[in-house]
């Protein structure tokens, strides 16, 4: 049996690594995997603390966000498409059009 | 140390490891294969934790369409090795200390508040997965109907976003 804090540390961790990723990445591709990294990471505490408790309903909010994470992949990657063609780069840098 | 222990630690280590060679890789199909293996460690994870559907959705959904989705696009758009200019690598170790604080407050509060958590009641492979059928149909139909509009609205506004001008 294994001790529900060991999910949660190692969620919070992944959470961490997700966050880093986040701001750390040029890479617009790269910075969108990051997100669902962190979704993951919360996912895992979901069905940690719905096995802790013995209750479902963790489980079904995690089929909840992973619907969400497929619908924000979906026009995400679209939008990173749409990025790509009109400004030939996927840096994040180079996409500076409302900087002063 | 019992079994589960040593599965466990197997499967966490794995899921930190592809992690982290999400952010030391270069190129982003590399980073996308490791974000694969930890998204395989976490169904790994699920199973240990007793929530068979869960596991099958995210190897399904997450392993299956998502990533080959993220594939498609980096194959698609040729996206070539990252770069990163002196100003985005000086943001590297400040950026490391606050996510390590971040990670450590979380980590701190919620092990003091669930300190007296234990998992107690293991449920059963059919036992869980009919009781999410149940609890999906009946407590969660109104979020689970939105859910199938969330899912039109994005497939309409991808179509339209990656659509080519007419000329």
């Amino acid at each position: 049996m294994v001790p529900t804090n060991y999910y949660i540390i190692l969620s919070a961790i992944l959470f961490g690594i997700g966050v880093f990723a986040f701001v750390f990445k040029r890479n617009i591709i790269t910075i969108f995997m990051s997100i669902e990294l962190m979704l993951n990471a919360v996912n895992l505490a979901f069905v940690a603390f719905s096995q802790a408790w013995g209750k479902l309903d963790g489980q079904v909010f995690v089929l909840f966000v992973i619907v969400v994470a497929a619908a924000e992949a979906a026009v995400g990657l679209g939008i990173i498409i749409l990025i790509a063609r009109n400004r030939q780069t996927l840096n994040v840098e180079r996409v500076d059009l409302m900087k002063l | 140390m019992t079994a589960s222990l040593v599965v466990f630690f197997a499967l966490a280590g794995l899921a930190v490891i592809g992690a982290v060679s999400l952010i030391l890789q270069k190129h982003p199909i590399h980073s996308a294969l490791s974000l694969i293996v930890v998204m395989v460690a976490l169904a790994g994870l699920y199973l240990l934790l007793g929530a068979e559907f869960v596991a099958a959705v995210q190897i399904i959904v997450y392993g299956g369409a998502i990533m080959v989705l993220f594939v498609f696009v980096i194959m698609l758009l040729n996206a070539g090795v990252e770069e990163q200019t002196s100003i985005s690598k000086l943001a590297g170790p400040p950026g490391l200390l606050l996510v390590v604080a971040l990670a450590g407050f979380v980590t701190a509060t919620i092990v003091r508040t669930t300190a007296g958590v234990q998992g107690s009641s293991q449920t059963g492979a059919m036992a869980s997965t009919s009781g999410i059928s149940n609890m999906l149909f009946r407590d969660f139909v109104y979020p689970f109907e939105l859910t199938s509009f969330l899912i039109l609205v994005a497939v309409m506004g991808a179509t339209v976003l990656a659509q080519r001008e007419k000329p």
